[in-house]
Parts: C-alpha cells; structure tokens; sequence
C-alpha cells in the first residue's frame, strides 16, 4: 500500500516534472476591463479571463504567467513575444486575423449601446451625439464604419470612458454587452441602461497566439473542449454571470 | 482622505517610480558621456553621429520615444538577429524599455551639459597630466571627472527633475509605477481627483527631496571652492 | 520583419490632420502661457512675500508634477464633482481639446514665468537707475525699459520651452485628442504596424520642431536689428 502510493507519487511528479521543463505558458492580458480582467486593491489580477486562463493551465499542467499589457499595444505585443497567448476578450476579426492566430471561441458577446436612464438615446438616430468607446476594439470600429455624422471618441481604457459617460462629456457607449452588465450594476453605472438591440450580436471572443503558432493554438483548444465538458467552465461562467455566455 | 485600500499600491507604485528613475539616469549618465566625447572628437563620423542623436531624440516627444523603443526594439532586434543568422527572440519588458528610452531622452540632453562643462576644463590641467605621465583613463578619471562633475551638476540635476516626472509616461506601456497604480485605483473607486492628486502630491515630494539632495551633492561638489570663489 | 513604408504613406493624410492639430495646441498654449507668466513673472521677481507667494506656489505645484498628472486632474479629476459638471464652466471643460490647452497654457505658463524672472533679474542694474536719473516712474521703467530688455534675453530659453511644449502635446492623446500621436496610435488600432507608423509621426515632429527654431532665429535677428545697426 505504502509503496503504491509511493510509485503514484513518484510517477506523478515525474509527469509533473516533464511538464514543468517542457511547457511554460504566458499570458497577456489588459487588466483594466472588468468583470474579464482587472487589478484589484491588492494589486491581483482577476477575472472571468485570468480564471479561464488558469483552468487551461491547469487542465495542460502547465507553468503559467499572465501580465498585463496597455490594450492599444496588445497585438504588436503578442507579435514582440513580450508573451505567447493572448486572453484578453478579444474579438475574432479578420483585420486581426492578418496579425494573429485564434483558437475557437471561449465565449460569445453582443455590442450594445448603453446612455442614461430616461434619456431619448436611440441606436438608429446618432446624428450629432457624441459617442464612445475604447481604442482598437470592435465597438470603436463598428462606429466608425456605421456612424457618419456623431462624434466619435476613442479611449485608452474602458474605464475612462465610463468616466466620461458618467460625467456627460458623452451620451451614449457602445461596448461588449457584458462588460456594460457589468458596469450597469455597478455604482458608476446606476443611473444608466440598455438602448435598444445589439447592434452586433455574434462577437466570437477567443485566445489569440502568433500567426503559425500551431502547437500552442492545438494545445489550448483541445484543453478549452476538455473544460468545457467537465464543468469547470460552467463553474467560472456562473462565478461572473447569471446567465450562459458560452453558446 | 479614503484609499480605497489602495495605499500599499501607490506605495509600491511610487518605489517602481524611483527605480525606473535611478536606472534611467544609470544609463543616461553614460549616454550623455558619451555623446558629449563623440561631439568633441577629432572624428567627423563621431561628431555626426553625435549630432544626429541629440537632434533626433530632443526633437521627438518623450511619449513617442517610449512607445518607439517599447514596440520597435523587438522588431529591431530580430532584424538584427536575423542578419546574423540566428533565430532568437530578443524583449524588452516595460521597465527595461522604459529605461532605455528615458535614459536615451536624458542623454540627449546631458550630452550637452556635459560638453559646455567639458571646454570649462583647463587645457593645461590635461598637459600637466600628460606630463606626470598618467595614461588617458587615469587623466579622464582623475582630472577631468572630478572638475566635470563640479561644473555639470547643476544642469544635471535640473535634467534629472525632468526625468523624474517623464517616468509617468512609462505608464503607457503598462509599467506598474505611480501613474498606472493611480489610473487603476481610479478604474476601481471612480474617484479620478482623488487619486490624482494624490499621485501629484507624491510627485511634488519627490521633487522637493530630490531638490534637496542636488544641493547637498552640490555643496559637496563645490568643497574647496566656496572659499576663493567669495 | 521588415519596414512598410507604403503603410506610412497610405496614412499620411491622416497624419497631417493629426499634425496640424498639434500645431494648434502648441501655438494657442505657448501664446497663452506667455500673456499669463508675464504677470507671474513680474509678481514673482518682487521682493515682497504676500507679492511672490502665490505666483511660487503656482510654479512650485506646475513645475513639481508631470504634466500627464495635471492633464488627467483637469479632464478627469474635475468631472468628478458635480459642481463642476452644472457649472457655467462645464461646455468647456467636457471638451477634452479645451481641456488640453488649458492645461499645457497653465503648465508652460510656470515655465515661462521662471525664465522671465531669471531674465528680468539679469538686466543691468544701470540701465534701470539710468531710467531712474531721468525721472521715469517705476510703471514706465518697467515697461520701457526691463521688460523689453528681458524679452530678448529671454527670447531663446522661450524657444526652447516651446519645444519642449510641442513634445508636451503628445500627451493630449491620452484624453482622446486626435493630435499626431493620438492619430498615429488609432492608425496603429487599425494596421498593427507600429515602427512604420511611430517612425512616420516622429518624422513630422522633427520637421515641425525645425520650422519653429527657424522661426525664432527669425525673430532674435529682427529684435536684435538697432544693434546691428550701430556696429
């Protein structure tokens, strides 16, 4: 009895071990984008991205690292090697998939816009607001190719155009739907809500890994299937949302 | 005044600050030198490589200096690599470029401090060292350092301010230091006055530390001077 | 990797739009920065404590902190009162261009006022008492005779400072203003290629910072013409 457990033991850590030499994965995120990923008082990083990124881990037993990184720079960063993988709710584009690689999704979002409660927002008459969103993100893209004849402005963070929306330098957002849930429930966005229907409703968000790549972009696949069945997501999923945001 | 708990994060912050700092001046210090002996050479290549690099870093905002280094110097680097014929992956974390671009902006600025305090340098103090037979390493560091640093303090002290406040902009590039710790505790508390100011107030005495010390190194410099200058 | 210059070159438009943003902001702040340390600079070179007190707070607070800092206080920190969001100042200040000037004019404004100072102290003492002898009023003294004298002491420390703000307003792209970095920065959103782009907007700074050099050594020749005259 006592020598099984020690044979497990010693098998275990050799598998471990191999592990440990052969795969070391890091991660980039951009810390500034709840409830997916953010620093907290502690200077923790946490979020729906970080906890999906360490059920991969764990489901690959890998050493993983995850740092942050400005969201603007986010790809040229990835590409820079400053780390291998990207979990940062990024959305699968086909101007981002001249740049990079993605796996499948690991979850699915909607754009909608969100203003103040009461206010006469709608999504079909823009002309002449002033609308928001971050940098080099679908949202911001999706106003500059839809809305001619609004003002657009384009922020580092999410943050600081929620800022700028709770101040009224801005009358409407558009952003990832659950991200603005999220704010939405928030103190800052009391006063606020949803406008209207997704302008967007089938944003695949997904890991992104250098062009050609492969062998990592397998290799988190096959552990994203693996977690999926076997409930861990679901777990993270209801950690966050009351509701499925896999599809 | 309520932190929202994130005090030991500007705390740390604000030690990321001064690191970033002192690395900078490290390696400005030897930039500007540097630059400042390319300038005096006898050498026409030396002098135009000198004068393209204060030129071109002096004329390009600081902001774009650290977004260039932090993006371009992979990209860079692997050009180099690649020419060399090996396949490596050369990176520069936000500290490390964020050194290298607040040092190569400080250089700039230092290669010329250092060139007016060069031509206060006696010629005949150089002769008298060559004629005791020191070598030129033991002329540079015994005759000229000592009188250069005297003359150049003040203006790198001035330099050395700016640079402390440039440090902010490495905050772009995602380096945990003052700025960013302030932009997360805003994201959280929604309270960007706050937090603001109080990353001023936290500049502000860096500042006035820093002003002190430039005057102790100052009157430390000047020792044996103060005398027969009054 | 190599370099894509076509990039740079499909983008330049864009990047003039951006640059004559910056060109804006510099010459608007350096002219206000200007007409506010002329008062702070005189004040500041009094000898009278309640006198220099205020315009040294000023100075000490503008020169002691980053300009990023004040930037996000003023755009950022002040909506975060609600007085401010009803006040008459509010169209102003929800206006990130606004925003800019103002605070780059505020910033430089400490700057200029230091370099006015250093060169009010630096005109010759006789040439004041000469004014003086003559029965000038202390006003006339001022105005005909120092502050003349000290703008063209002052005039290539102001230059400098001038630069200096033109590396400044890079900063404004962190409050959403599309000036030659911030517009360089959404370009790069789009393309991913940032060396060619980066490089491409330093190209424009250099080329700007030329002609505003140019223009001073202008302006110090034209200011210095009675001397040229009499030798």
């Amino acid at each position: 009895m006592r020598l099984k457990a020690l044979i497990v033991a010693t098998v275990m850590a050799a598998v471990a071990g191999n592990a440990y030499a052969a795969d070391i994965i890091r991660f980039g995120t951009e810390g500034a984008y709840p409830p997916f990923n953010q620093i907290d008082a502690s200077g923790k990083l946490t979020g729906f991205d970080v906890d999906i990124a360490n059920a991969l881990c764990v489901q690959l037993k890998a050493e993983c690292t995850i740092v942050t990184q400005d969201w603007d720079g986010i790809i040229p960063a990835l590409n820079g090697k400053k780390f291998d993988a990207l979990v940062a709710s990024m959305s699968i584009t086909p101007e981002r998939q001249q740049a990079v690689d993605f796996t499948d999704p690991y979850y699915t979002n909607k754009l909608q816009f969100v203003a103040a409660k009461g206010s006469d927002f709608s999504p079909v008459k823009l002309k002449g607001l002033v609308l928001g969103a971050q940098r080099a993100t679908i949202a911001g893209t999706w106003l500059e190719e839809h809305v001619k004849d609004a003002e657009i402005k384009l922020y580092d963070t999410q943050d600081n155009a929620y800022l700028d929306l709770s101040s009224g330098r801005l009358d409407a957002i558009l952003a990832d739907k659950f991200v603005n849930w999220d704010w939405l429930k928030s103190d800052g966005g009391k006063d606020f809500e949803f406008k209207g229907e997704p302008v967007f409703d089938n944003d695949k968000v997904a890991i992104a890994v250098r062009k050609g790549d492969d062998a990592l972009r397998q290799k988190l696949n096959g552990a994203l299937k693996a977690i999926v069945a076997n409930g861990t997501y679901k777990k993270i999923n209801d950690k966050y949302f009351p509701f499925n945001i896999y599809q | 005044m309520d932190l929202h708990g994130f005090g030991p994060q500007l705390a740390l912050g604000t030690l990321m600050t001064l690191e970033l700092a002192f690395a900078s001046l490290g390696v400005g210090l030897v930039l500007g030198l540097l630059g400042a002996m390319a300038k005096a050479s006898p050498h026409a290549s030396l002098r135009w490589l000198g004068d393209g690099y204060t030129t071109l870093v002096r004329g390009v905002p600081e902001l774009l200096v650290v977004l260039i280094v932090y993006f371009g110097s992979s990209a860079a680097l692997g050009m180099v690599t690649g020419w060399v014929g090996m396949e490596t992956h050369v990176e520069l974390d936000p500290f490390a470029a964020g050194t290298l671009a607040l040092g190569l902006t400080f250089g700039a600025y230092a290669t010329e401090v250092f060139r007016g305090a060069l031509a206060t340098v006696p010629k005949g103090h150089i002769e008298a060292a060559h004629a005791l037979g020191l070598g030129p390493w033991h002329t540079f560091s015994r005759i000229v350092l000592p009188q250069l640093w005297r003359v150049a303090l003040p203006g790198l002290g001035n330099l050395f301010m700016v640079l402390l406040k440039d440090t902010a902009l490495v905050s772009v590039v995602g380096l945990d230091e003052l700025m960013r710790k302030s932009q997360i505790a805003v994201g959280f508390s929604k309270q960007p006055f706050t937090f603001y100011a109080v990353a001023a107030g936290i500049y502000l005495l860096l500042t006035v530390i820093t002003g002190g010390g430039l005057m102790m190194l100052e009157r430390r410099a000047n020792r044996g001077f103060a005398r027969a200058r009054s | 990797m190599s370099l894509d210059l076509d990039v740079a070159v499909t983008y330049l438009p864009k990047l003039l739009d951006g640059a004559r943003l910056t060109v804006q902001l510099v010459v608007f702040s350096g002219l206000i920065g200007l007409i506010l340390a002329v008062p702070l600079g005189i004040a500041r070179s009094s000898e009278r404590l309640w006198v220099k007190g205020g315009p040294w707070a000023y100075i000490f607070f503008f020169r002691g902190t980053p300009l990023m800092v004040q930037l996000f206080l003023v755009y950022y920190g002040l909506s975060q009162f609600p007085a401010v969001r009803h006040s008459a100042l509010w169209p102003f200040l929800r206006d990130p261009y606004w925003c800019a000037l103002l605070t780059m004019a505020l910033h430089t404004a400490a700057y200029i006022a230091e370099i006015l100072r250093g060169a009010i102290q630096a005109v010759p003492r006789g040439e004041v008492e000469a004014g003086v002898a003559l029965g000038m009023k202390h006003g006339v003294i001022l105005r005909r005779i120092v502050l003349p004298r000290a703008v063209r002491i002052a005039l290539p420390a102001y230059s400098n400072e001038v630069i200096l703000m033109l590396k400044g307003s890079a900063l404004a792209s962190t409050i959403t203003l599309l000036e030659l970095t911030g517009m360089a920065r959404t370009i790069i959103a789009k393309t991913y290629m940032p060396v060619e782009i980066f490089l491409a907007a330093g190209a424009f700074y250099l080329a700007i910072s030329y002609v505003i050099v140019r223009l001073f050594k202008l302006l110090e020749w034209h200011l210095a013409r009675h001397l040229r005259h009499r030798g």
